[in-house]
């Protein structure tokens, strides 16, 4: 039986976290034998929700070393566990530390290293999707280590099997040749209103809105919606209109809403990853070959900035 | 401090890509040099600028990512350093990072920069890799950069913020889009960049074997996504914004 392991990320609010949970489930159904690794403050406890969730084992640590320093640690302590207990495949969500940690493992361990998966067929066989999800690339993983693949979120909806894990203490001595960058200080903006990952309707705006005070264009609209929020694409947030938070896509968030209403967006690839598989898309655009048409369920060819006012009216009439 | 750069040559990501086997065809797309590289390339001018040293780009490709190399040099950077070779053709996350790694250590350095990931791969495993390589931590996502004292200080971009993080060097460094704005080449920097120093190396100059180059991922299939259902587009002729209030409406979402 194949050993699947799910190296788990544990702070219970983060999109990690929820990843983890995903492919958790994920593993379960492929049938092997499932355990999670999960380091850190708060371990011991994120593997009991790991446990619901499929892992059978879960080696666990809450030494706060992992948490103070970027990926030296984790890499050195799951190189570890690997050299004892040989897994097949080891499966992390795509955030940004877990993907550190990938990238030190696969040159420790001559581990080939998969990212943007969006689902594992069997324990040597990946599965991504390019060009915005166009086409499905089937990868054949090969060598001598542990194939490590890079999850993106929600791939797979996290469902509880209602096991329990065996909860298996680390306790691994870390080199001071592996405590190299160091977190010295966190910082982090409050966030307002329902956060994107949980929206059920997201009004998001690109370069066509042409000025960051045009975002409150599109906060007036959300304010109607119940469960909305604003979002973004990754050349509004790199010009500085708003901040990293509201990004959407490839290196922002991944997002599922019932329904997203692209405004002013053009489509690129970057963008597309992180939202095309809302339930159903609505697109604003003026250029009417912008790439967004091609995933909208309805396309507004027309321009965002007179649109979108005359549409936060005809909400609030249909509200009445 | 002397620093590298990492640098890689995509095909223009503003024109549509073509794929043959399930891989891109680098061969008859418009090629750039990643423009998620040139923020890494200007990182690095501004730290020399301001402490001396030199920036050595260094990049893995077939021969004409040297246009990838001259565009930063004309951008500033002192030298270059491009690894070509057949034998690399479909190379990996990994073997790219064996390469690159190899690059750096034969250039020599005191930091090594690179984008967060590539704009045409988006793979974002080989700075971490490299790192591992040579031995060396990673201060990875920084919004923003400097050295103080011999130490990196980093702004690490996080899903709800960011967080500083302190790193002793030698160090890889991958930094946002967004980190600084890019600056154009001069026609004075496109004139000098001709005449500056470019190492071409194959594997065996850098000590590697065929096997060292060898992928352990290969294509299995292609196949195309079931496709969304054909949705209604329209030009607005005054009308749009009441048929998406009622498709709003329809959802049941207002």
């Amino acid at each position: 039986m194949a050993k699947i392991w799910v190296y788990g990320e544990t702070a219970p609010d983060s999109t990690g976290f929820k990843t983890t949970l995903e492919i958790l489930t994920r593993a379960r159904a492929l049938g092997g034998d499932v355990s999670a690794v999960a380091l850190g403050p708060g371990s011991t406890e994120a593997a009991k929700a790991f446990g619901e969730h499929g892992a059978a084992t879960v080696y666990a640590s809450d030494d706060a070393v992992y948490g103070e320093y970027i990926a030296g640690p984790a890499a050195h302590a799951l190189t570890t566990l690997i050299s004892e207990h040989t897994p097949d495949i080891i499966l992390f969500p795509m955030t940004y530390d877990a993907r550190d940690v990938a990238a030190r493992v696969s040159a420790k361990t001559n581990s080939t290293v998969l990212s943007n998966a969006v689902d594992v067929l069997d324990e040597q066989t990946g599965q991504t999707a390019i060009f915005g999800g166009a086409q499905i690339v089937k990868v054949a993983l090969e060598g001598t280590g542990p194939k490590l693949v890079l999850i993106r979120p929600k791939s797979f909806e996290a469902e509880p099997s209602g096991g329990t894990a065996n909860v298996v203490p680390v306790n691994i001595e870390i080199p001071d040749a592996a405590k190299g960058a160091k977190r010295t200080q966190k910082h982090e903006v409050e966030a307002t209103g329902p956060n994107l990952e949980e929206a059920s309707v997201i009004v998001s705006g690109g370069r066509g809105l042409q000025q960051p005070e045009n975002f409150k264009l599109l906060e007036e609209l959300a304010a109607l919606i119940p469960n909305s929020a604003v979002g973004a694409t990754r050349a509004v947030v790199d010009a500085g209109w708003v901040p990293y938070a509201m990004q959407i896509g490839q290196t922002g968030k991944t997002v599922k809403p019932k329904v997203y209403i692209a405004v002013g967006i053009s489509g690129a690839t970057q963008h597309i990853v992180g939202m095309k598989s809302s339930d159903r898309i609505i697109a604003i655009n003026k250029d009417a070959e912008a790439p967004i048409f091609q995933l909208a369920d309805l396309g507004v060819v027309g321009d965002a900035l007179k649109v979108v006012p005359k549409l936060t009216e005809e909400v609030k009439a249909r509200k009445g | 401090m002397n620093i590298c750069v990492c640098v890689k040559q995509i095909p223009d990501p503003n024109n549509p890509y073509e794929l043959s086997n399930g891989r891109l065809r680098r061969d008859v797309a418009q090629n750039v040099l990643d423009p998620g590289d040139e923020f890494g390339v200007e990182a690095a001018l501004q730290l020399v600028e301001a402490q001396g040293g030199e920036v050595t780009v260094v990049s893995m490709g077939p021969d004409k990512a040297m246009d990838a190399i001259r565009r930063a040099l004309s951008m500033g950077a002192h030298k270059g350093v491009l690894v070509t070779d057949d034998a690399l053709a479909g190379a990996d996350a990994l073997v790219t990072a064996r390469v690159l790694a190899a690059a750096i250590k034969h250039a020599g350095f005191d930091l090594v920069i690179a984008g967060v990931e590539s704009t045409d791969g988006y793979t974002g495993t080989v700075p971490g890799t490299v790192a591992e390589l040579l031995g060396v931590p990673q201060a990875t996502f920084a919004k923003h950069l400097e050295v103080k004292d011999g130490t990196l200080h980093v702004q690490r971009q996080t899903e709800k913020g960011y967080d500083d993080v302190e790193c002793p060097l030698p160090a890889v460094v991958t930094v946002t889009a967004g980190v600084n704005e890019p600056r154009y080449p001069t026609f004075k920097g496109i004139m000098q960049a001709k005449s500056k120093p470019v190492e071409t190396l194959k594997l065996s100059d850098l000590g590697l074997s065929a096997d060292d180059a060898k992928a352990t991922q290969t294509i299995a299939e292609v196949t195309p996504a079931p496709p969304r259902g054909a949705g209604e587009k329209f030009e607005d002729d005054g009308s749009g914004a009441a048929k998406v209030a009622d498709f709003l409406k329809e959802a049941k979402v207002i």
